[in-house]
This record gives structure tokens, C-alpha cells and sequence, in this order.
């Protein structure tokens, strides 16, 4: 393990730098002649020594990060092989039952890559489970920030970059999904189209804009494919480079821990042992993803043929990342579409759309909202755990079981036929749990946060339960409570609660509007709390010994 | 059949007298019609007469609580006048008919009839009045065109039984089921009487030739499984972002636990 400060620079100059080997052969020459040129050993130097604590959920960015190179890889072999065009070819490839339809350039060219192109299938299948992969860990990672509360500052605007990056991987996802112009993903763009159709008075021409004409039109796919595979790839690795500057600029955080303060980084150094290990665990991530591909099939386009704007295939859905929009669409009861002012309210489309964009909206400022009902303006680089800050594990609890219902209602079809229910009586269901679940989770995820706190307290003070019952020379019997070891208390105690605000007028001595929602906030995060034992708690505590017994248990409570 | 025999005995005692009156009517009934209809149905002039006889008697012992005596169908069942051999045979056939219990849909169950009892219910119900019959050999040997039988799947089918004949569901409870597996006869039989709430597709609609083609297209992705690998039940892209997330995302999540854990 290695420590490193966060204020003094000094501290990273202190490795010799690598030594220009008297007879170190080609390599050490090589290096030497690249090194006079570029001065890059500085920066090898200063990037290697940051120290990356160890935590296994500190690698869930990581598995972004890998599954984003392998889609890179994946998807640039696929390039050499697909049209992105819509002209109608007829399809001659070794699949049987469509051989002699006619089809689009697009559909042709991803059939040949999955059937007549040596290891196309397999790369295919790579490309899209990495994909799911990729935006799968963006997303659980952002629930470990979240959760931890790493996005305090001075890591706000590094939460805005991922988020930007989460939104961006879910339209890379949905790009991609269309582009071999099947049936599934011609549906799924019909949607889109209609979701655009849908905004009042400007919904026709941006969809006429999109599609160049009326739906589906020959433009859409190679306009996708644009977006696919040129811009929306420079603006992730842009957004990648910028997170991970910032990353290296703020030193990563960590869980409270002996030694551990605000103030330095507990673990090990990038070179070499991070490297190696991250090195390593990138041929891992790949391997998970290679056998996937490998043994499991992925979006067989061959069975949903090539887009015909009339059919519709049972069980239509979008990959899972678009699947809480699609949810949010199936959620919507019929009838909330009426003429008015000579023009169509499509509210069955409009509502879920803000609804989803209010939730996204959330999701980016959460971090400006905490700061600013705290007020707290100190850096924050020891992690919370998330018992420790109910509010916030409240809310992230409702918003995840909001999520979660309108992703499940994404697939109420296929739940309604694996359990033998009613479509209705599940969208129903469904309906109910997203409009009251939020609630009930922010309840009790709350509720237990804050037990969780108080068994904390417990635990630090007197000890924890060892099950070892004695029986004293006066016959009585009581339970033996263990001492925690300083390193456990460490995690138990170091933690901040805040206090809600007070009501206070501002220098122009007024009270204004936003510092009373200011406080009616801060009284709603921070009323319900536990403090940590206290040093005097502590000793106290202490006293008692390793024998200290404030239950007395009797021998029938076991 | 225990559950037949509960119904028999809630019948009124009055009512086996009215059933043998009945039945005698009916057999009488259907000799006279069945010089006429022989012509219109290839496979009831194959029938014999004993035939036809014994699936009366199923029919009377099995069906006529719901349907009827002479098939004109009671509140329990709907009339069969019409429907044929072919609604019979996959009926019967696949298990759904003598109906266990009222539902959203008739359920299938293993078939409780031999093929040759089937047959005799086939031929009994056809010999009183005509209908589809049951389909020639040579429409089922799924060697069509496979192509076109994909287009015709896609545009006719796949909005209630999914593209890869997953199924899928209908509405009030009701779900169009799963066709990996079904036989080539019930298949056409399917198409040609339209059960419960799927629509006919009769030859006009779907010719005997095209019939064929969407056989030999099932039967074709049957015996060719995908050449991605495991299909997780041909259920797109649900069952695809749940096997991502739970084994994908799972299996990492292992490794990076193995990882940390190592150097500690
Ligand atoms: C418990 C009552 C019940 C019994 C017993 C029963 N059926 Fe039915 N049957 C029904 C009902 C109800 C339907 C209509 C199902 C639907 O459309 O949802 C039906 C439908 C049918 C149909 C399809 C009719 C059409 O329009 O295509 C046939 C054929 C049929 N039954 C034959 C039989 C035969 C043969 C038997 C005896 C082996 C039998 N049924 C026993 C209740 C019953
Ligand atoms: C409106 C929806 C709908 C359409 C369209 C439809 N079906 Fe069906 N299909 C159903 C339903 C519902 C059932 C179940 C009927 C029952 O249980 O009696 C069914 C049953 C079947 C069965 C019997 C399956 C079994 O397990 O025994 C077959 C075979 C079948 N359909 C084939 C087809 C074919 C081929 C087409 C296209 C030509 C088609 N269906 C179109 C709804 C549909």
C-alpha cells in the first residue's frame, strides 16, 4: 500500500526516474531516444505514481471503460463490412428463409457480416453484448457515486460528464440498434418517429427533418450511421479523456478507514501494480464478453427479417437501456389524445416524455441540489457510507424503484405470459407501483438506514453480540459483548450528520423565498439522524471493558 | 376422466332419456345427411360408418354437456355446426377439448384421446355437418418455400405469436402460444379454423400452397437452431438485457470482488 498526499506536489517527485541503462539494449535505447524528444517519462511518471485505493466497486468504471474499447474494436472490424445504405438489394446469402426478399443494403450487409464473413456473427455478437455491458456499468457505477456520495464537491461537474456520458451511450446504443434496418429496430424507429410526432406544432417538420420525408424514407440509416460511428463516438472518448482528467486531478475517494482522512489516498500506486491488475482485468472483462458472444445469441436478425413498415412482431422491445421509455409510453391509460385549436394533443405522448426528462433532468443536478440545501462548501473525499445519509439513500431508493417499474413495464407483455397474469391486471399493477413505490422505498430505505446507524452506535459503545453466554459465581447469566478493533470503529464513527438549517435573515436583513425552501429542505434531509459515538461516548463505553454488559440476556432469549 | 363423470352426474336424471332420444335423432339425422356431404369433405367418405358410430358415443360422453347433443352448443359451449374435422382434430388433438376449465382461454393439456378416437370425433362431427376438413399429407411435409412462408409469418402472425414463434400476449389473459414444437397438421389447422381468438385464415386469404410455405418456414427455424448460439427463449431484447445484467454485469462484478479481494 502506498499513501499520497493530496497538497504537496513534492511527494510525487520521489521515484528515481527510470534509469537510462548503461547497456540496456534496443529497448532502453528506444525509450531514451523517445524520451529526449517528447519528455513523455514526465508524464508516465506523474500519471503512474496516482494512488488508486482498493475497493472492489471502485472498478465499476473501469468495466465501462474496458467495454467501451472492446465496442470500439468490435465495431471497427463491422465498419469494413456494412453499407449504411437503403437501396433495395436482393438477399442471395447463405441464410435459407430469406433468400430472394428484397431487403435494404443495410439488412444485406448485416447478414452477410453474420453469416458469409469469417467470425462476423461472433463480432456482431461481441459489438452488441458489449454494448449492453457498457451502458449496464455506466449505469451501476453512477449508482455507486451516488449511493457514496462522491459526487460532493469538487466532484459535481465529474458527475455532469458522466451523466452527459450515460445519455450519450443510450443514443450510441439506439443508433446501432437500427442500423441493420430489421423489423425490430424499423419498429422501434417508428416509435421514435412517433414519439417526435408528438410534440405539438413543430412534431411533423422535425420528424420530416429526421427521416428526410415521411417515415421511413431511404435517409434514416445512413444518417444513423453517421451519428453511430462518427460523432457520437468523438463525443464519448471527448467526455472519457475529460472525466478521467478530472479523476487524476481530484485523486480518487475512499471509504473511511484507519489512517484515511480528507486529506490523502490509501492504496496503491498506478504503476505497476495498478496497471498490471487493471491491464489483467481488462482481458477478464473481455473474456466475460467474448464467451457471451460466443455461446449466446443476440439480436438474431434473422428471425425479425428485413423492416417492412406493416408487421409487428409480439414482444417488440428496445434494448434495455431504452426500455424505462418505452415502459413510460406502455404506462399511459388510453384516451389521453383529443383535437383541440385544430391540431392533435398527444398527452398519452407527451406526458411520459417530460416525465422522463424531469427524471433525467434530476439526475444530472442532484449534486448542485444537496450542496446548495447543505450549504456545506468543504471538499468531500472520504466516501459516505449509504447508511449514513438516510435522505439520500432514500431518494436514491425511489428513483431507482421509479426506474425500475418503468422498465418493467417495458416488458409487461412478457411477464404477463411467463406468469399467466392479465396484460392488464399487469400494467395495472404497474401503474400503482410507480406512482406509490417511490414513496414506500423512500420510507423504508430510510427507516433502515437509520436502524442501521443506530445498530452502528450500538456496536461501537458496547460492543458487539458474541452468542458466548456465562454464567456469573452468582448464577447469574449474561452475554459476553466483543470490542470492535480500532479498525472497525474507524468505519463506524467517521462520518458527518448536518443539522437542518436555520431560518436566518440574509445581509439585507430579509428573509427571502428560496432560503425558506432552503430550510424546509435541510429540515426534510437532516431532521431524522444519528450522531456518531463521541470521543467522551467512546471512553465512556470503554469502561465497561471486554466484559461490559448493559443486556442482560437470560438464557430463554436465544 | 374423472372430471367428465362429475359433470354427468349434475345432469338432471330426466336427462339421459332426453340425451338417448336425442342421440337416436341425430344418427338418424346424420344417415340422411351424409350421402349429401360425402362429396364435400374428402375424408368423411373415407370414414366408415363404424367410425363415425364410435365417435358418437365419445362425443356423447365427452363434449355434449358443453356442446351439445346435436352440436348446437349450450351456454357451456359454443355450437360445432360448421366448424369440421379440422377444428375437431386440433382441438382434440391438442389436448384443449374435452375443456378442464373455464378461463380466459381453453388451455392445452396432454391430449386425452388416442389419434383414433380423435379421428372417430373428427369424423362424427363432420358427418353432421360439413366444414374444413382435415388437411391432405402433402401440404405438411414442409417443403415449401420457406422465404415466403417467413414474409406471409411475419405479416399474418407475428403481431400475436412473436417472429420467432415465441408467442406472445392478447389481451384479458388471453396469449397466443408458443409454435416451436406443434405438429405440421395442427399448424394448418390452426390457420384454417382460427381457435378461439386467433382469426381463420381461409384459403382465400392464405392459399393451401401458402399454408405450406409458413409450415415449411416453422419447421425450418425448428430444426436449424440460431447459429448465434442460445436463443434465452427467442424473447429479443428482454431476455437479452436480463441475461446481460444478471450473468454479464454478475460475472464481472465476481471477478472484480475475486480481484480486490486477493490483495488484501
Ligand atoms: C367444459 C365444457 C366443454 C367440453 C367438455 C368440451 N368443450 Fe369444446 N369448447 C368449449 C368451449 C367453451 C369452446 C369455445 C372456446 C373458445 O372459443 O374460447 C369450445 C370449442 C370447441 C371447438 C372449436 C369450435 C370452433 O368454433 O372452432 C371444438 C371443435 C370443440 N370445442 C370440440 C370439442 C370436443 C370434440 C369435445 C369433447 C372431446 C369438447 N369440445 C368438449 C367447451 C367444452
Ligand atoms: C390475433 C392473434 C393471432 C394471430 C394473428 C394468429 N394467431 Fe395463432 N393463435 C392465437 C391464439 C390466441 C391461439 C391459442 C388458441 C387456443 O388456445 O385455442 C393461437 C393458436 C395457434 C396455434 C396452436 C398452437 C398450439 O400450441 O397448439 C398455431 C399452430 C397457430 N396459432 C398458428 C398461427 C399461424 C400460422 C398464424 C398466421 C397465419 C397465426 N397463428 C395467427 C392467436 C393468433
Amino acid at each position: 500500500m502506498t499513501t499520497i498526499e493530496r497538497s504537496d506536489a513534492p511527494a510525487e517527485v520521489a521515484a528515481p526516474a527510470p534509469a537510462p541503462a548503461k547497456s540496456g539494449g534496443f529497448t532502453a535505447a528506444a525509450a531514451n531516444y523517445i524520451d529526449e524528444r517528447t519528455s513523455i517519462s514526465g508524464v508516465v511518471k506523474e500519471f503512474g505514481r496516482k494512488i488508486f485505493p482498493d475497493h472492489w466497486s471502485f472498478m465499476l468504471g473501469e468495466v465501462a471503460l474496458y467495454s467501451f474499447v472492446i465496442i470500439i474494436l468490435s465495431g471497427t472490424f463491422l465498419t469494413f463490412f456494412f453499407q449504411a445504405s437503403m437501396a433495395e438489394v436482393t438477399y442471395n446469402g447463405s441464410w435459407a428463409p430469406l433468400k430472394g426478399m428484397e431487403m435494404s443494403a443495410a439488412m444485406d450487409s448485416a447478414l452477410k457480416i453474420s453469416f458469409d464473413i469469417r467470425g462476423g456473427l461472433l463480432v456482431r455478437q461481441i459489438h452488441h453484448w458489449a454494448a449492453l455491458l457498457f451502458i449496464a456499468a455506466i449505469g451501476i457505477h453512477m449508482l455507486r457515486v451516488y449511493f457514496t456520495g462522491a459526487f460532493r464537491k469538487p466532484r459535481e461537474l465529474n458527475w455532469v460528464i458522466g451523466f452527459t456520458l450515460f445519455v450519450l451511450a443510450m443514443a450510441e446504443g439506439f443508433t446501432g440498434y437500427s442500423l441493420p434496418d430489421d423489423l425490430l429496430s424499423g419498429n422501434g424507429l417508428r416509435i421514435i418517429d412517433g414519439l417526435i410526432k408528438g410534440i405539438p406544432f413543430v412534431g411533423t417538420w422535425i420528424s420530416f427533418l429526421l427521416f428526410g420525408g415521411e417515415f421511413p424514407g431511404t435517409a434514416i440509416i445512413g444518417r444513423l450511421y453517421t451519428l453511430h460511428i462518427l460523432l457520437l463516438p468523438a463525443l464519448v472518448v471527448a467526455f472519457i479523456a475529460l472525466h478521467l482528467v478530472f479523476v487524476v486531478v481530484h485523486k480518487h475517494t475512499q471509504f473511511a478507514g484507519g489512517g484515511r482522512t480528507q486529506k490523502n489516498v490509501i492504496g496503491y500506486p498506478i504503476l505497476p501494480v495498478y496497471a498490471a491488475k487493471a491491464g489483467g482485468f481488462f482481458f477478464l472483462v473481455f473474456g466475460v464478453v467474448a464467451l457471451m458472444a460466443a455461446f449466446f445469441t443476440i439480436n438474431p436478425i434473422w428471425n425479425y427479417g428485413p423492416y417492412d413498415p406493416s408487421p409487428v412482431s409480439a414482444g417488440t422491445q428496445p434494448d434495455w437501456y431504452i426500455g424505462f421509455a418505452d415502459g413510460a409510453l406502455r404506462l399511459i391509460p388510453p384516451g389521453w389524445e383529443f383535437v383541440w385549436l385544430d391540431h392533435t394533443w398527444s398527452f398519452n405522448i407527451i406526458v411520459p416524455v417530460l416525465a422522463l426528462l424531469v427524471l433525467l433532468g434530476l439526475v444530472a443536478v442532484y449534486p448542485f441540489i444537496e450542496g446548495w440545501v447543505t450549504g456545506d462548501k468543504r471538499e468531500h473525499h472520504i466516501l459516505d457510507r449509504p447508511r449514513n445519509a438516510p435522505t439520500r439513500t432514500g431518494i436514491g431508493a425511489a428513483g431507482v424503484t421509479f426506474y425500475a417499474g418503468l422498465w418493467a413495464a417495458a416488458s409487461s407483455d412478457i411477464i404477463a405470459t411467463h406468469f399467466q397474469l392479465s396484460l392488464e391486471s399487469v400494467t395495472h399493477a404497474i401503474q400503482a407501483w410507480v406512482i406509490l413505490g417511490p414513496f414506500l422505498a423512500y420510507f423504508v430505505a430510510k427507516r433502515v438506514c437509520i436502524g442501521l446507524m443506530k445498530k452502528d452506535r450500538e456496536i461501537v459503545l458496547h460492543g458487539y453480540e458474541s452468542g458466548r453466554i456465562v454464567r456469573l459465581p452468582g448464577g447469574e447469566y449474561i452475554e459476553v459483548h466483543e470490542q470492535v478493533d480500532d479498525y472497525e470503529r474507524w468505519k463506524l464513527v467517521d462520518y458527518e450528520v448536518y443539522e437542518p438549517l436555520m431560518l436566518r435573515p440574509n445581509s439585507q436583513g430579509k428573509i427571502t423565498g428560496s432560503a425558506r425552501l432552503r430550510v424546509r429542505l435541510s429540515k426534510w434531509f437532516f431532521e431524522d439522524r444519528i450522531a456518531p459515538a463521541s470521543r467522551t461516548e467512546l471512553e465512556a463505553g470503554h469502561g465497561h471493558g471486554a466484559a461490559a454488559h448493559d443486556e442482560i440476556e437470560g438464557p430463554g432469549h436465544h | 376422466m374423472a372430471r367428465t363423470s362429475r359433470k354427468a352426474n349434475r345432469r338432471h336424471p330426466l336427462a339421459t332419456v332426453l340425451l338417448i332420444a336425442i342421440g337416436l335423432v341425430v344418427t338418424g339425422g346424420g344417415y340422411a345427411l351424409l350421402s349429401s356431404t360425402t362429396t364435400a369433405t374428402a375424408d368423411t367418405s373415407a370414414t366408415s360408418q363404424e367410425t363415425i358410430e364410435e365417435g358418437q358415443k365419445l362425443f356423447a360422453a365427452n363434449c355434449a354437456t358443453c356442446h351439445g347433443m346435436s352440436l348446437e352448443g349450450t351456454a357451456d359451449g359454443p355450437s360445432l355446426i360448421g366448424v369440421g374435422a379440422a377444428a375437431v382434430n386440433f382441438q382434440v388433438g391438442t389436448g384443449r377439448m374435452p375443456m378442464a376449465m373455464q378461463g380466459p382461454q381453453a388451455m392445452q393439456k396432454p391430449p386425452q384421446f388416442t389419434d383414433e378416437q380423435t379421428a372417430a370425433l373428427a369424423a362424427y362431427v363432420a358427418s353432421i355437418s360439413p366444414g374444413p376438413a382435415i388437411p391432405d399429407p402433402s401440404l405438411l411435409q414442409g417443403d415449401g418455400d420457406a422465404t415466403n412462408g417467413g414474409e406471409l409469418f411475419r405479416i399474418n402472425c407475428a403481431m400475436c405469436h412473436n417472429v420467432h414463434g415465441a408467442g406472445g400476449a392478447l389481451t384479458e389473459g388471453k396469449f397466443a402460444p408458443e409454435l416451436t414444437g406443434v405438429a405440421a397438421t395442427h399448424i394448418y389447422e390452426a390457420m384454417l379454423t382460427g381457435p378461439q381468438n386467433m382469426p381463420v385464415f381461409n384459403d382465400d386469404n392464405l392459399t393451401p400452397e401458402d399454408k405450406r410455405d409458413i409450415i415449411t418456414y416453422l419447421k425450418y427455424l425448428e430444426n436449424n437452431p440460431s447459429p448465434g448460439g442460445v436463443e434465452l427463449g427467442s424473447l429479443g431484447p428482454v431476455a437479452e438485457g436480463l441475461f446481460a445484467w444478471i450473468f454479464g454485469l454478475g460475472a464481472i462484478i465476481g471477478l472484480m470482488v475475486w480481484l480486490t479481494a486477493k490483495s488484501n
